[in-house]
């Protein structure tokens, strides 16, 4: 019995020995020689491999800026000043701090405001749906409802309210890594400034069609007239192919353009609520059921966001 | 106006669905299942009552429960696993023995996986064989069949067909000397009624399922002929060598599991190829696995293992062999 | 009887407007013209606001060479050219007349006489179908006499006419072949003629037993075109299944029919090169089926292009009450109609109407692995990897699959007993492959 154990125990040692040694020979002849930084870069970064940054996940990154030698061209965003900050003293940089950037619906087509004109029977799915036919509604710009831009989301980020039909983005969960603005085939979805104090003024509308085309198709939507372009003092407002873009890095948040726009297709977001008078005064250019909606426009998506 | 549908095409589907093919399976199953309540009697009807609450509970329990999905219990499939596992089982084992297999084939083998499609191995294969190390003893006693309402719980235990050869084999006895004195176990025999599992009685019961779902184009008959082809060459090979050692390939075919393996768990969608070259390596595979272990290790039989072990290579042969493809001759 | 070889369903075929000999449906008062009616460029107008056009007039030139002209098929004033919606809601160039009377150009032949003497020589029968804006009446609509020329190095061994209309429910080339078999005759020997071969073929299912029969009461006077009986099996009329049946020979992955020799024209585009050639008229109408089970009534109609769909659906009795799906083409590869108010094109084929019970698609469950995607998929692909690789986005793998093969028959989908959608994300996958393909560098 014992004669046995004491085989089985020699045999089994030497054999792991051997191993062992063979092993030890083959890491030697196949080490790959690595810049010990890049294991340090990664284990800064947040190890999401969302792809945000443009690398394939975050060793790519690491790897990416070791390459370079400098942070010009990449940045976290998941990470955000933070990482990228802790990443530059790694490497011995200094680095530029960046506004940090959050995802943007810019599209107010929810069920009231948009008619539906039929009804999608094909698999649920925006990139499906947007190969067949422009849409469900009479809108060709917006946002068409099946959720890819929820699937892309790693981070929890971005949902579908079941009332309005439309996504969601949670704005402290949101990481700016765009893969949802990646996912829309609409093209609905913009990465933009965070705002100070979360304070955002954007156009929720992409429609490119004429005024009365778009009006048609969406009680909501711009419909390019440049009321809000002229009021603007910072010449922050753009109309182009009949819609207005609002350029966040000259936007001062005066939100004079909130109460102009006819439609209510410009969104101001984190505003303390204010009274919802000034809007009462332009009822002659606006048609006879605008006042009154307008006025809920204003306060309703502040509503909204602080619901996230 | 109302609003049209609007989707890709096509917009017409087939007659067919899940639901629909598990029921065939369940009513291809009936002559079997007829069969062995016909031999077995009470028994058999309390053995197929406790396997259809039982998996249907254990389902439904999961399904609700743990993976919070709809409902999956209408569509059959647990129906199929329920049956094919009573007929898998001795007639006479205890009524707690059901259970325990429901408990693994459902819950540990389907779903732990996900459900219907998910699993690896074929659920009702796994509760007999987890049953067959657990419990050896009662897992071969083995009634005779009698007659109507002939054979009850305390009945005589008799040997099955291959278990009786096997041990005769080991004793030194030649497979003429073995014939000659059991008439038992002649062909005639074989095909209406042997010991064995409740499913395991009738080979022509099975033989009509396996036609019935030919018919409906529930199955197509790769699986099931390339197991059948393969025993009976690999098996004839051995035989022609010595049959004094090796028993006659037809003995192979129509004893044991072997019509049952072949027809309803070989075939089991979820868990063989896609393609029919895949479906033929597959069933060559489990045939010659299922003769090594039948002649050569220490089970008599081994249809259940060699299915098992072919589930678990089936990834592999649907990564590597592809459909002939239109255009490439 | 002959079928192709690998895969195919049997959807019924529910012909129930077979019997519904071709009528000439009015002439609208206001015709929209598409400029993209063909595979191709949009064609460019030639025409302007306020001119006043004949029928049969050329009112567009072709953009490219994919791509092909337009006739007017009414006569009138040009409104203007404006951008309307197509069936599906797109948007798209159109010429729009209000039509005066129905004044035809003179050089059109409108007698009924059989003109059977082809009196062009090959290389002018080729000009001709391209002048007269003929393009494939099958579903594709790819410009008829670019394939007639085949590319250089390659030689046309025959020219097969498709006749198999294996779509369920279509009838307008049964009809056709019953009612003008020989002008379907003759306009293959034309192409024939046009290819330089000498041996043609009509393929057509079993299930029309009296336009087998009628075709085959002409052999002594075509003998050179022979008449094929195909068994009734859907995709029995997809361009590459056809030639594999009639001829036994596979177009290799990737290449194109002209590679095993064969030409394939539809029926109506043979009728169509018969009109053009020997009665000078250009291609300005077509046979459609208004068909449907819940549909007011069966209808085989000869339309002008550019007629409304929704003038056609209220003279053929309305949209019936419980139609939930409206589709023009076949109940398996045609397009859901989202704007009713689009012009009929030169390859619209039908209006059918599908209930909510016929049609609408049914809770997907999971996959059970049945494999009976991979027996039904006529290319011998594996629909449910390219579907779960699609999924995924893993186009590489897609692409070791072939997922470019697809020809987008939808067997996978009718076939799935767990009703999921295979095609929609195949489709979808076999773009974007075939986009990456063709962004890679050539070697």
């Amino acid at each position: 019995m014992s004669t046995i154990i004491i085989y089985t125990v020699v045999s089994l040692s030497l054999l792991g020995l051997l191993l062992a040694v063979v092993l030890y020979f083959v890491a030697q002849k196949f080490k790959v020689e690595e810049n010990p930084l890049i294991d340090t870069i990664e284990a800064i970064m947040p190890g999401a491999n969302c792809g945000g940054c443009g690398n394939a996940g975050c060793r790519a990154f690491a790897e990416a800026c070791v390459k370079a030698g400098n942070l010009d061209a990449q940045f976290c965003p998941v990470g955000g000043n933070e990482t990228m900050k802790k990443v530059a003293a790694a490497m011995g940089l200094e680095v530029a701090e960046k506004a940090p950037m959050v995802a943007v619906v810019r599209c107010n087509g929810s069920c009231a405001n948009r008619a539906k004109t039929t009804t999608y029977d094909g698999y649920k799915s925006c990139a499906v749906m947007n190969s067949l036919y422009p849409g469900d509604t009479g809108c060709r710009y917006g946002c068409l409802g099946c959720g890819d831009c929820t699937n892309a989301c790693q981070f929890g980020a971005i949902s579908m309210d079941p009332e309005t039909g439309l996504p969601v983005v949670d704005q402290d969960k949101c990481t700016a890594c765009g893969a949802c603005a990646k996912a829309c085939p609409k093209g609905v979805i913009e990465l933009r400034n965070k705002g100070i104090k979360n304070r955002r003024v954007f156009v929720s509308c992409i429609n490119k069609d004429k005024g009365a085309v778009a009006r048609k198709a969406c009680k909501a939507a711009c419909i390019g007239c440049g009321k809000c372009a002229k009021t603007c003092p910072f010449e922050a407002i753009t109309v182009e192919n009949n819609v207005a873009y609002i350029d966040y890095t000259k936007c001062k948040m005066c939100t004079k353009c909130v109460a102009e726009c006819p439609t209510g297709a410009i969104h101001a977001v984190n505003f303390p609520p204010r009274p919802a008078a000034p809007a009462a005064p332009k009822a002659p250019v606006t048609p006879a059921a605008a006042p009154a909606a307008e006025a809920k426009k204003v306060a309703e998506p502040i509503a909204v966001e602080k619901n996230n | 106006m109302k609003q049209l549908l609007v989707s890709p095409s096509p917009h017409v589907h087939g007659e067919a669905n899940t639901r629909k093919l598990m029921r065939d399976v369940v009513i291809a199953l009936l002559p079997a299942v007829a069969v062995s309540i016909y031999f077995f009697g009470f028994s058999a009807i309390k053995m197929l009552v406790v396997a259809l609450v039982s998996c249907l509970l254990v389902e439904w329990l999961i399904q609700k429960f743990l993976l919070k999905g709809e409902c999956t219990i209408c569509d059959w499939s647990a129906t199929v696993t329920a049956v094919l596992l009573m007929l898998n089982l001795p007639p006479a084992a205890p009524w707690w023995i059901m259970v325990i297999g429901a408990v693994v084939a459902i819950g540990i083998a389907k779903m732990t996986f996900g459900g219907l499609g998910q699993n690896l191995f074929n659920p009702a294969l796994v509760g007999r064989v987890f049953l067959l190390v657990s419990f050896p003893v009662i897992m071969t006693t083995w009634t005779t069949p009698e007659g109507w309402f002939g054979a009850s719980v305390d009945a005589v235990s008799g040997a099955t067909p291959l278990a009786f050869v096997k041990e005769a084999l080991k004793n030194g006895a030649t497979v003429q000397e073995i014939f000659e004195a059991n008439p038992g176990l002649s062909w005639s025999q074989l095909l209406f009624a042997r010991v064995g599992s409740a499913g395991e009685i009738s080979a022509i019961a099975l033989l009509i399922g396996f036609v019935y779902l030919l018919a409906r184009k529930v199955i197509r008959p790769h699986i099931t002929l390339s197991i059948w082809i393969s025993v009976f060459v690999f098996a004839g090979i051995l035989w022609l060598a010595n049959p004094a050692r090796f028993v006659d390939p037809v003995f192979q075919l129509l004893t044991g599991g072997m019509l049952l393996g072949s027809i309803f768990m070989a075939t089991d969608y979820v868990t063989s190829p896609m393609t029919p070259k895949g479906q033929i390596i597959f069933g060559c595979g489990i045939g010659i696995l299922t003769v090594l272990i039948r002649t050569f290790g220490a089970y008599p039989e081994g249809i259940s293992f060699a299915i098992l072990i072919m589930n678990a290579v089936v990834p592999l042969i649907n990564m590597y062999v592809k459909p002939k493809r239109f255009g490439r001759k | 009887m002959k079928t192709f070889s690998i895969g195919g369903v049997h959807p019924a075929d529910n012909k129930i407007s077979a019997d519904a000999a071709i009528e000439q449906f009015p002439v609208p008062e206001v015709a929209y013209i598409s400029m993209s009616q063909h595979l191709g460029a949009p064609a460019e107008p030639i025409v302007a606001a306020g001119d006043k056009v004949k029928v049969g007039q050329l009112i567009a030139n072709p953009a490219g060479f994919i791509s092909a002209p337009v006739h007017s098929s009414v006569s009138g004033t040009v409104k203007g050219i404006e951008t309307i919606k197509d069936l599906a809601g797109n948007f798209c160039k159109a010429v729009v007349i209000e039509v005066e009377g129905d004044e035809w150009v003179e050089t059109i032949d409108r007698s009924a006489e059989v003109v059977s003497e082809i009196k062009l020589e090959p290389k002018a029968i080729v000009d001709k179908i391209k002048e007269m804006g003929i393009v494939g009446l099958g579903g594709a609509t790819f410009p008829t006499g670019v394939k007639l020329s085949p590319p250089p190095g390659k030689k046309a061994e025959f020219l097969i006419i498709n006749g198999a209309e294996c779509e369920p429910y279509l009838t307008s080339d049964y009809r056709l072949l019953v009612e003008c078999p020989e002008q379907v005759l003759i306009g293959a020997a034309i192409m024939m003629k046009a290819l330089g071969v000498t041996k043609g073929f009509v393929g057509v299912e079993e299930n029309k037993p009296k336009a087998i029969e009628i075709l085959k009461g002409f052999h002594s006077k075509y003998p050179q075109i022979e008449i094929v009986t195909l068994k009734k099996k859907y995709p029995q009329g997809g361009e590459k299944q056809l030639i594999d049946a009639v001829v036994g020979r596979q177009v290799p992955s990737m290449g194109l029919p002209i590679d095993t020799g064969a030409v394939v024209q539809n029926v109506g585009t043979a009728f169509a090169v018969y009109e053009a050639v020997q009665k000078n008229k250009p291609l300005f109408e077509g046979i459609m089926t208004v068909t449907g089970q819940c549909a007011a009534q069966q209808k085989n109609y000869r339309h002008r292009v550019g007629t409304p769909l929704s003038k056609i659906m209220e003279v053929s009795g309305g949209i019936p009450e419980n139609a939930a799906k409206i589709i023009s083409g076949g109940p398996m590869m045609g397009k859901a109609i989202n704007n009713i108010d689009a012009p009929t094109l030169k390859g619209t084929s039908s209006i059918l109407y599908l209930t909510e019970e016929q049609t609408k698609r049914k809770p997907e469950s999971n996959c059970i692995r049945c494999a009976k995607c991979v027996a039904a998929c006529p290319m011998g692909l594996e629909p449910f990897l390219l579907n779960k690789l699609a999924k995924a986005k893993r186009w590489d793998d897609a692409e070791a699959n072939k997922i470019y093969d697809c020809i987008e028959c939808g067997c996978c989908s009718f076939t799935c007993p767990a009703y999921i959608p295979l095609l929609d994300n195949i489709r979808l996958g076999k773009a974007t492959v075939m986009k990456i393909m063709k962004s890679r560098p050539k070697k």
